[in-house]
């Protein structure tokens, strides 16, 4: 794990991305932030912690994931693709390499409770893995709507041993969820909360981006070997919250050569209002202790976003991407639900790989961006499709 | 001259906007103001408001759907009767979205000069907000906690010497259980001392008037919210606040 300052993967002391991120919280959090902020800069750089966290990705998750040549989609797209497979990651999906990196730092905190908040339930499956591993006690929270219509995932999480805890409040989804994880934590301080995606208060964009970008760390050895260079010319990468995307773009940030490109859920339609797709829709505001760009109506209430992907459905966006794309750096698409199930189709159908809904938004994408016949690109697959059948099935 | 540095001690209740009807907000004003209370927190209402326990959420999202809003709660202060003092209360993305220029002249229009923006740290404040917030003259009241380093509070009392310090009664979300015990009661009274000239109030999971007098012996005086608003969800208001004289 490569641990190089970077503009934007690294803040400043004050955990600001340009004008985004931050550490907005209410005075009762700052015990547990600055706990674990001081944590994270005391381990995460230490040879040992490093050491545990690779063997742990290595012989438990699988990794290095391989990075595939697709050569359905090179033809079709009269283009070199690769899919770099993190949906064959032990439990399906990115989820679990950020899961395992705080799971470990939790572990030399001395914490023996782990909270987390999950919205499909990918990353409570991946926390609650990782808890059980690690003997942890999880507790989720999930929005009591996502566990109705992610029931098997929540049956998942227990059979794993985690306690699954509704949450009831507003929409009664993921955006609930994390409030009242927040909240939990402010009244459990000796619980360690266990973030799933590149938002929050600093420094969790900045941990869990460090814990992801293993994904485009490997992408650049993988490309050395099979073109001659470890740079691409694009980087495709569906963001909710974007952590998959700040993994896949890691490592690519400072070389302006490499295209990154981040996709958005526009659900029915980015003019439908049923969309997710933050970066076309919203504007600045604080959700969840930082500053970013944010779904929310015209007072200043945080909107319920629409997708088919309930990975994609969160109404912020981490602030790290929040300041590249402001920057220009990353470049954002929308797709709409029709267009990513057609993509999950093509390529169950063409390649035998069936992708997760949020990864057939990435795949999507290439549709709408502007290829040259000697473009190569690299496709965040960052899950499976397993989760998703029911859609697919239905879409028929 | 310091408005919350007075004589005796105080109570502050802390109201939300737009609860339990769109416009019961004035009528809340003058019944407090009759019933001798120092000054009004009026909660600006938010989506997901990080620090407050069930009893407030639930008030918020009433008043959100009633229709609140902050150009429509400036509009029904600015017809107010009521001479009470007014700190206002939110969260931070409401105020953003309304534009912080707008808020800070709204503000200063109505004469009110603090504001609690539980969500704005110290540190993000002094750096990027400070100056604009004094040239308006609105100084906002920042929260400690029973925890709090005596550095931070000292810190805090010379930010607030133009408002007050909001001592939460213990690190927990609002509407708890109030565990009143001498020692914690002792941390408070030091807390004070730290606080020298800066007003100190303390609030969350105060209940009863028991609660309030005990706080009060240690600081300048109670916010009452949860308890409150709890009485105003059951019509019983007047009751309360009868109970606390």
């Amino acid at each position: 794990m490569q641990l190089k300052a970077q503009p934007y993967t690294q803040p400043d002391d004050l955990g600001f991305y340009g004008e985004f991120g931050g550490a907005f919280i209410p005075e009762l959090l700052r015990p547990n932030v600055e706990e674990l902020d001081s944590a994270f800069r005391q381990y995460c750089s230490q040879d040992d912690f490093k050491l545990e966290f690779i063997c742990l990705l290595k012989d438990y998750v699988g990794r290095p994931t391989p990075l595939y040549h697709s050569k359905k989609l090179s033809k079709k797209y009269k283009c070199t693709v690769y899919l770099k497979r993190e949906d064959l990651n032990h439990t399906g999906a990115h989820k679990i390499n950020n899961a395992l990196g705080q799971i470990l730092l939790a572990k030399k905190m001395g914490k023996k409770t782990i909270i987390a908040e999950t919205g499909a339930g990918q990353h409570g499956v991946a926390t609650a893995t990782a808890c059980a591993l690690m003997d942890m006690e999880c507790v989720v929270f999930m929005g009591e709507i996502d566990m109705k219509r992610q029931a098997p995932n929540v049956k998942r999480m227990e059979f794993l041993g985690a306690t699954v805890i509704p949450a009831t409040s507003g929409s009664k989804t993921l955006k609930d969820a994390t409030n009242e994880a927040i909240r939990y934590w402010i009244n459990h301080p000796d619980a360690y909360y266990l973030i799933g995606s590149v938002v929050g208060p600093h420094p969790y964009p900045e941990m869990v981006a460090l814990f992801q970008s293993v994904i485009s760390q490997e992408m650049r050895s993988q490309l050395l070997e099979k073109t001659g260079s470890e740079f691409p010319t694009k980087v495709v990468a569906c963001v909710g919250g974007g952590s998959n995307a700040a993994g896949a773009f890691y490592h690519y940030y400072q070389e302006e050569s490499v295209e990154l490109i981040a996709v958005e859920a526009s659900g029915l339609g980015l003019k439908s209002g049923k969309s997710a797709a933050t970066s076309f829709l919203g504007s600045p505001g604080v959700l969840h202790g930082s500053m970013t760009l944010l779904m929310q109506g015209e007072f200043g209430q945080v909107t319920e976003p629409y997708s088919i992907s309930a990975g994609l459905d969160y109404p912020g966006i981490g602030p790290l991407h929040a300041h590249s794309i402001e920057e220009g750096r990353t470049k954002t698409v929308s797709v709409t639900d029709k267009e990513a199930l057609s993509a999950a189709k093509s390529l169950s159908q063409n390649e035998g790989i069936i992708p997760a809904l949020e990864s057939a938004h990435a795949l999507a994408a290439l549709q709408h961006i502007e290829i040259k016949s000697n473009d190569i690109i690299v496709i965040n697959l960052s899950g499976r499709g397993d989760k998703d059948m029911k859609h697919y099935i239905e879409s028929k | 001259m310091n408005v919350f540095k007075k004589d005796k001690k105080q109570i502050s209740i802390f109201v939300t906007a737009g609860y339990p009807k769109l416009d019961s907000l004035n009528e809340q004003l003058e019944l407090l103001e009759s019933n001798g209370i120092d000054f009004v927190e009026v909660g600006i209402p938010f989506s997901d408001p990080l620090a407050d326990g069930p009893t407030i959420q639930a008030t918020s999202e009433i008043a959100i759907n009633n229709g609140m809003n902050l150009p429509l709660l400036f509009e029904q202060l600015h017809d107010r009767k009521s001479t009470l003092t007014i700190v206002l209360m939110g969260y931070f993305n409401p105020i953003i979205s309304f534009g912080i220029d707008n808020f800070l002249n709204e503000c200063q229009l109505l004469g009110i000069s603090t504001v609690i923006l539980p969500d704005l740290s110290i540190e993000i404040y002094e750096r990027y907000y400070q100056a604009k917030f004094e040239s308006k003259g609105v100084f906002p009241s920042f929260l400690i906690t029973p925890e709090s380093s005596n550095e931070r509070i000292l810190k805090t009392a010379e930010l607030c010497k133009n408002s007050f310090v909001y001592l939460v009664s213990s690190n927990a979300t609002t509407g708890g259980q109030s565990n009143f015990s001498n020692d914690r009661l002792k941390r408070y009274a030091k807390i004070k001392e730290i606080c020298g000239n800066t007003p100190m109030f303390i609030g969350f999971g105060i209940q009863s008037s028991e609660d309030v007098e005990k706080v009060q012996s240690v600081s300048d005086g109670a916010i009452i919210g949860s308890a409150y608003l709890k009485a105003v969800g059951k019509g019983e208001e007047i009751e309360y606040l009868n109970e606390l004289r």
